[in-house]
């Protein structure tokens, strides 16, 4: 398994979707200076934002289309394999499920930060993605628990 | 120019409506607004339905203020900027998003002072009447908190 390149840079994986998850996974990125970092989201349009960086693009869906959730999935999982990435860090929502899930399966370490806009309670996705994150964020001190996320600060 | 953005998911129409009404009673013309894939198409001031990242950012860059949603993205942005930004959250039961999480968004924005909120629809009017002298409390740096940067950093070299 790659989980570094030679050079021992640990190899990660930054997912999310469109719109605030992607925008708030650009806030965190300088947590991973030093590492080679290789992006996975649902717009082309947004290469331009991360310099050379290898970019992939996935198709964009929601639970209210099971088909294009498939296809994401597989698209996401077919991903992994060929990158084989060391670390996974998410911010959401659908592909940053998948990626965390898969991710975790192949051997990565993973990392879902729930977004921003959750205050109330988590989002769905990440709800479901806690039990494969081995770090799970909010962002809302008040959602934190023993069992689920861990607190440590938002993107703000 | 005042700028309205509903983000790129799904239609916000009464958003930009409200918006049409208000603009149209105060005989303002000098409003741009990206709409996304909404039927509604505003008479007083032009519209898009998307726009690029680079042609986001310009229009942010370049208005007195915003409206819109109450998307994190477009929060992040306006108050990168230091825009004013009047928000209108999402209704679930409008068939405007899937769930009604934009309110608490927004309304923590609001209670520290970082942004204006529209609870309901005819508080819109005379908030956008004072949007452009409201100046937001705070600036925003370019990344996350140090607190969130050094716990990740933390999981990145320590695996924990």
């Amino acid at each position: 398994m790659r989980i570094v390149n030679r050079g021992g840079r640990l190899r990660v994986l930054a997912v999310s979707s469109g719109g605030g998850h992607w925008i708030e996974l650009m806030r965190i990125m300088p947590a991973f200076v030093g590492c080679d970092i290789a992006y996975l989201t649902v717009r082309a349009d947004y290469r331009s934002e991360v310099a050379d960086a290898p970019f992939y693009t996935v198709n964009d869906a929601t639970r209210w289309n099971p088909l294009g959730a498939l296809l994401q999935a597989v698209r996401v999982y077919w991903l992994l394999l060929r990158l084989r990435p060391g670390l996974v860090v998410t911010t959401g929502a659908a592909p940053g499920y998948f990626a965390v899930r898969f991710g975790k399966r192949l051997g990565a370490r993973t990392l879902w930060l729930d977004s921003l806009a959750n205050v109330d309670r988590l989002s769905r996705a990440g709800a479901m993605a806690g039990r494969y994150a081995d770090l799970w964020l909010t962002q809302w001190p008040g959602l934190a628990s023993a069992e689920g996320p861990e607190y440590a600060g938002q993107v703000v | 120019m005042i700028f309205v953005t509903v983000g790129h998911q799904t239609p916000f129409d009464r958003l930009v409506r409200l918006v049409d009404l208000w603009a149209g009673e105060r005989g303002r013309k000098d409003l741009f607004a990206q709409i996304g894939e909404g039927s509604y198409r505003p008479a007083h001031f032009p519209s898009q339905a998307f726009l690029s990242p680079a042609e986001f950012d310009a229009r942010m860059q370049g208005c007195s203020a915003v409206v819109a949603h109450a998307g994190t993205g477009t929060i992040i942005k306006a108050l990168l900027l230091g825009k004013p930004l009047l928000v209108l959250p999402r209704l679930a039961a409008q068939g405007e998003t899937r769930s009604d999480h934009q309110w608490g968004t927004a309304r923590h924005f609001a209670a520290s002072g970082r942004i204006l909120m529209a609870e309901y629809e005819d508080e819109l009017p005379g908030l956008m009447d004072g949007l452009e002298t409201f100046r937001p409390s705070g600036s925003l740096g370019t990344q996350a908190s140090p607190e969130l940067i050094r716990r990740i950093r933390a999981f990145v070299e320590e695996g924990k």
